[in-house]
């Protein structure tokens, strides 16, 4: 053979290679390439496969539905609690129960629905939002899931079985510490936030990593939505806080089950080491349920409005300075400790600053709606309730911010006004909008408006009608976690208007959830973009493919549907037999890397077993940790032994 | 290491027997007010020369306390408040003997303590009768087993919130109890 | 949106006039003492500015709101979607934050002031008051440098009018919380740390305070009563604490005195006077001249003091006085000698 036919067949047979390696691009469009990348990209049928998915869309609904599951359970409490409130001097619910109730209703809607829910979202959305086939660390992603979903059990588990935490969601010690709570209530709850601590973590690592690496090409951080901002700084804020709260409960842990001496006084320990450590998370704590709320709205305000942010820089920077500023005023929770004056004036200062972000947010959105077209379908109709609502619970919060002003209010019913107003205003409220709004992109069906609309009213004056009278009943002397007041201190008819109003929310909520389980048989099919927004996750099917874009699409600017009028220009070159997926740099999101993406796999699942068994046999015993850590250790190291040889490996194309 | 495997396993145990905690942890706030019934008199068993097993039937009413974590919670600061302390330090004696180790003068029992503590005993043990209601006597006796490790690692607290000078309870080892016979008088 | 702002007016006027019949109990608009009038100025200012601030917002909301309804059928998808913002929207942007910004520094200051003012009676005080917290009751000592002035009480205080008093806060086992709103703010109390609170009464009258930390099972009735009198009455008050116990004088009251000094009783409670001196629990010399008992869960008559002493465990379960079970006939004796108590 001549040197030239050789150097011919050499060629013809590279061609032919890489025919075989199909990789997405002009050459497979179509139905085969959607036949090829599902059949890349599905998990195995059956428990098996649902047990080890690592599908962000499948762990983002589970998130999602564990969490309003736990949002019904404890709202349940909640009734049982307003039940008990409604007349003076009641004898409905006893003491140790009531004092069950309200620590189970706290420890759940904090660490078991708020965080997770918005997690959740952030789970199966943000992947969609940034046009990547999956998150980074998809089996962590897994793993995170069961941890939750394992504290949230046990924490239940503990309150069928009569163990249930009464400390108040907060546990200050020494009344949590082993002299005064006996038995295991404690430890249960300690455990439990352990448990939804790591799920946290491992949640916040995934998406910060999701959001600065795997973005589409040309998503420039400056072009991102401003959704993933916010989950980029709530994954931080998660980061830096929860070891906080663990540390915390650990000491706590130890204390009572080896008898340390952290929170002992006598032993030269301190009671409020343990409120310092807790607040320093349990301040960013509540910007992280926040935070998220605050891109829901942005997120709808330019697709109902029409027109993209005002001002989007301000929004950014809004955002991460909220991020920082949180983490320096948690003093402001314990005011009434009798800590030095002058150091109260700082975190006063700090307190009343860190309005200053979220006040110009607003503008920006209120602006958006000047400018812009705004249309009141239901998503939008949630945005202006929590407009309406949050900033009553951020001016009050303004007013507790001054110290003299908490000593009064502090751990009173005007606290517990003011809280609710900013959680259920500023965060609950975006949720149950944004839900509506992806809700066709998750089911592929659209909720009925009208339920819709009669649901939001309801539990928009629902709401007030329940919160605004605990203003009153702080302000005439009730104090917080109260089984029962006494009469003719004039808390009756607060308390009573409340008890309705709590009813009609849970009604409301209902009526929510019905329009959502019965417009996924009954719902109008939705189109790809029935909203006409501008972000890239309606880019693709209702619901999207498992692997959620045909060709990774490139960005030019920060409305990508938009700029384009659907017509994305896209980038091609990625696997279609293996899962694959692209990494970017992290600023200018250039293409970087093409990265292999985990097959499904039960070591999450196992791992998480296994790490769970260990953390629920500590609290009985200490060699739980030695005995715990070997299942543990032996999931872990299955689960990231290094990968074989890939099934069909690239030819190396000289 | 066999006693922290025993723990442990008994530790896993409890975690199984912990699925019936419904009533382990239940503060019962009202004991009956059947007045002063317990025991009266030196406890049968408590004579019997040459260190026979004692054949006393387990009083039911002393059922109610033991492996229960309020009744030792309140034992706790009842030992404290009624000056058990003052002789008895925090189990490791004082003027009066020990009540962390083995060695029972009179008896480790539920109803032998309850009955000494009613009684009071020679050489400076006061008599509690008409002092403490019954309810009281049977969580000081529960917390008194509880100082030697018979109480299950579950319900006991591990120390309380003052300065400590004995092992956590928690990590307390069990102690057999033997009646008196064959103890050092 | 009416129906906002009307129940905000009503919010307000409620506020200010017509809580006026419970003001002089347990609420913070009692305004009984010098630093209640400095909470009432400071929160007035704090809730006119935040109201003024929320109308703003409420005002761009419903402007941004009707702003484009005229502009024909809101479903019509335009062409270029974004466009350029409203020049006014930018200056409106900075000056926005330059107003949240003042606004909050004025109210920082005004809260600085109010604080410093509050603050201003310590250190003046001519009466000292330790109030130390137990799980639930309060503990009630009256310093004093004579130890056989030293007045010790339980769950309540009485105080004379116009005369700083230094309130020492301590605790024997959980946080717990001060506070009296008709007086003053709260002071936790924390185990092994030792703060104060210092009130100028203003008004004579009678206040009631609560537990406002969360401390176990009763935290909700562990309230206690202050009593502000004139300087006379306070006087004659303190005089008459200090008396020890009076001696029984009919053989019903004997009965009881027996079974107080010489049964379960005396093992938890102290009467002054008698040999009944256990530190456990509330002291009892004067019990009958309380207005409450049991840290305000029942008021003070024959009929609750026998419900109590009988069985507290069913009007507060879980509290540490045990229910005893007593003979009717021991019962008369202990509530007849009880009522002696004055």
């Amino acid at each position: 053979m001549t040197e030239r036919e050789r150097v011919e067949q050499e060629d013809k047979r590279l061609a032919a290679e890489r025919e075989k390696i199909a990789r997405d691009g002009p050459k497979l469009k179509g139905a085969a390439l959607e036949a090829r990348l599902h059949a890349a990209w599905r998990r195995p049928p059956g428990i098996m496969g649902w047990l080890a998915t690592v599908d962000h869309k499948e762990i983002g609904r589970r998130y999602i539905i564990t969490a309003l599951i736990f949002l019904a359970l404890a709202g349940v409490l909640a009734l049982l609690m307003r039940l008990q409130l409604a007349r003076p001097d009641s004898n409905l619910i006893s003491a140790s129960r009531y004092n069950e109730l309200f620590t189970m209703h706290g420890s759940t809607m904090m660490f078991l629905f708020a965080v997770p829910v918005m997690e959740g979202v952030a789970v199966f959305i943000i992947p969609l939002m940034l046009g990547t086939r999956s998150t980074a660390f998809p089996r962590l992603n897994a793993f995170s899931y069961f941890m939750y979903l394992f504290g949230g059990l046990m924490l239940w588990g503990a309150f069928v079985l009569n163990i249930a935490p009464d400390m108040g969601w907060f546990a200050y010690t020494p009344l949590s510490g082993p002299q005064f709570s006996p038995g295991k209530r404690a430890d249960v709850w300690a455990q439990m936030i352990t448990f939804t601590e790591v799920a946290a973590l491992a949640a916040a690592v995934v998406l910060v990593t999701t959001i600065l690496k795997t973005r589409a090409p040309g998503m420039t951080l400056a072009r991102m939505p401003i959704f993933a901002w916010a989950m980029l700084v709530v994954g931080i804020m998660i980061i830096f806080s929860m070891p906080s709260v663990a540390l915390a409960s650990s000491f706590l842990i130890s204390d009572r089950l080896v008898g340390t001496q952290f929170y002992n006084q006598a032993e030269h320990g301190d009671a409020l080491l343990w409120q310092h450590l807790f607040w320093f998370f349990g301040h960013p704590e509540v910007y992280i349920i926040f935070l998220p709320a605050t891109g829901f709205v942005s997120t709808i305000v330019e697709t109902f409005c029409r027109r993209s942010i005002f001002a989007y820089p301000v929004v950014v920077l809004a955002l991460i300075s909220t991020g920082i500023l949180a983490f320096g005023l948690w003093v402001h929770h314990m005011f009434a400790t009798g800590l030095p004056r002058v150091g109260y004036s700082f975190y006063t200062a700090a307190s009343m600053s860190v309005s200053i972000p979220t006040g110009l947010q607003i503008f920006c959105w209120l602006a958006t709606m000047w400018d812009g077209r705004p249309r009141f379908q239901v998503p939008m109709l949630y945005v202006v309730a929590f407009i309406v609502t949050f900033v009553i619970g951020g001016l009050t919060g303004v007013i507790i911010a001054a110290v003299p002003l908490d000593l009064q209010l502090h751990d009173t019913y005007f606290i517990v006004a003011h809280f609710h107003y900013v959680l259920i205003g500023g965060a609950v409220f975006p949720l149950l909008g944004i839900l509506t709004y992806w809700y066709p992109k998750i089911t592929g069906r659209m909720m009925s408006e009208r339920f819709g609309k009669i649901s939001f009213w309801m539990v928009f004056l629902g709401f007030q009608l329940a919160f605004f009278p605990m203003h009153f009943s702080g302000l005439l002397g009730m104090p917080r976690r109260v089984y029962t007041y006494p009469a003719g201190l004039g808390l009756e008819l607060p308390n009573m208007l409340s008890t309705i109003g709590a009813f009609v929310v849970a009604l409301a909520v209902l009526i929510y959830v019905l329009n959502g389980v019965v417009s996924l048989y009954r719902g109008a099919i939705a189109p790809d973009n029935p909203w006409d927004s501008a972000s890239l996750e309606w880019a693709t099917s209702s619901p999207p493919p498992v692997y959620n874009f045909e060709h990774i699409p490139v960005v030019e600017g920060r409305a990508p549907l938009w700029d384009t009028e659907g017509d994305i220009p896209v980038i091609s070159g990625l696997r279609v037999d293996e899962k694959e997926m692209l990494l970017t740099t992290v600023v200018s999101a250039t293409p970087d890397l093409r990265e292999p993406v985990p097959h499904a796999s039960l070591w999450p699942f196992i791992a998480a077993c296994a790490v769970g068994v260990f953390f629920v046999s500590s609290i009985f015993s200490p060699w739980a940790v030695v005995f715990g850590a070997i299942p543990s250790a032996i999931a872990l190291t299955a689960w990231f032994w290094p990968k074989s040889l890939e099934r069909h490996p690239e030819p190396v194309i000289a | 290491m066999s006693s922290g495997f025993r723990a442990s396993v008994l530790a896993i145990a409890a975690l199984a027997l912990s699925l019936s905690a419904c009533d382990r942890e239940e503060r019962h706030s009202r004991a009956k007010p059947i007045g002063e019934n317990v025991p009266a008199g030196p406890s049968p068993g408590l004579l019997y020369a040459g260190g026979a097993p004692s054949n006393v039937p387990v009083d039911p009413r002393a059922a109610l306390y033991e492996n229960d974590a309020p009744a030792l919670a309140e034992g706790q600061r009842l030992f404290t408040w009624m000056n058990c302390v003052g002789c008895h330090s925090h189990g490791g004696g004082g003027m009066g003997p020990p009540l962390m180790d083995n060695q029972w003068r009179y008896g480790g029992s539920m109803q032998q303590i309850a009955a000494t503590i009613v009684e009071g005993r020679p050489n400076g043990m006061p008599s509690f009768r008409g002092k403490l209601t019954e309810d009281q006597v049977w969580k000081l006796a529960a917390y008194v087993r509880s100082l030697s490790g018979q109480q299950s690692k579950d319900v006991v607290s591990s120390r309380s919130d003052a300065m400590s000078s004995t092992t956590p309870q928690t990590l307390a080892p069990r102690q057999p109890v033997r009646s008196s016979g064959t103890a050092k008088q | 949106m009416m129906l906002r702002r009307g129940t905000a007016a009503a919010g307000v006027m409620l506020l200010l006039g017509g809580c006026a019949q419970y003001q002089h109990y347990q609420s913070i608009f009692g305004n009984a003492a010098v630093e209640g009038r400095d909470f009432n100025q400071l929160f007035v200012i704090f809730l006119v500015v935040c109201v003024i601030m929320y109308l703003a917002v409420i005002a761009f909301l419903f402007a941004g709101i009707a702003r484009r309804r005229r502009s024909g059928d809101a479903n019509v998808v335009e062409q270029g979607r974004q466009h350029d913002s409203d020049p006014l929207m930018r200056t409106g942007l900075v000056g926005w934050g330059a107003v949240i910004g003042v606004g909050l520094i004025a109210l920082a200051i005004a809260s600085f002031f109010a604080d410093r003012s509050m603050a201003k009676a310590a250190g003046n005080e001519k009466l000292s008051i330790t109030v130390t917290a137990n799980q639930w009751w309060w503990d009630v000592t009256y310093n004093s440098a004579d130890a056989s002035k030293t007045l010790r009480t339980a769950n309540e205080l009485h105080l004379p009018v116009g005369v700083p008093v230094r309130i020492i806060l301590r605790s024997n086992d959980v946080i717990h919380s001060f506070w009296v709103p008709s007086l003053t703010g709260k002071q936790d109390l924390i185990p092994g740390r030792q703060s104060d609170v210092t009130i100028v009464p203003t008004k004579v009258g009678i206040y009631r305070g609560q537990c406002a930390e969360f401390c176990g099972t009763q935290h909700a009735h562990m309230a206690f009563v202050v009593d502000v009198d004139s300087y006379p009455d306070f006087l004659k008050w303190w005089h008459h604490q200090l008396q020890p116990a009076p001696a029984p004088t009919t053989p019903l009251v004997q009965a009881g005195y027996n079974y107080v000094t010489g049964r379960q009783c005396a093992m938890c409670h102290n009467v002054s006077g008698t040999p009944a001196s256990g530190q456990v629990g509330p002291d009892l010399t004067h019990l009958a001249s309380r207005r409450t008992i049991a840290a305000g869960t029942l008021p003070m008559s024959k009929g609750n003091l026998y419900g109590w002493v009988e069985d507290p465990q069913s009007i507060k379960p879980g509290n540490h006085m045990p229910t005893i079970g007593l003979e009717p006939n021991d019962l008369h004796a202990v509530v007849a000698y009880l009522e002696t108590l004055k």
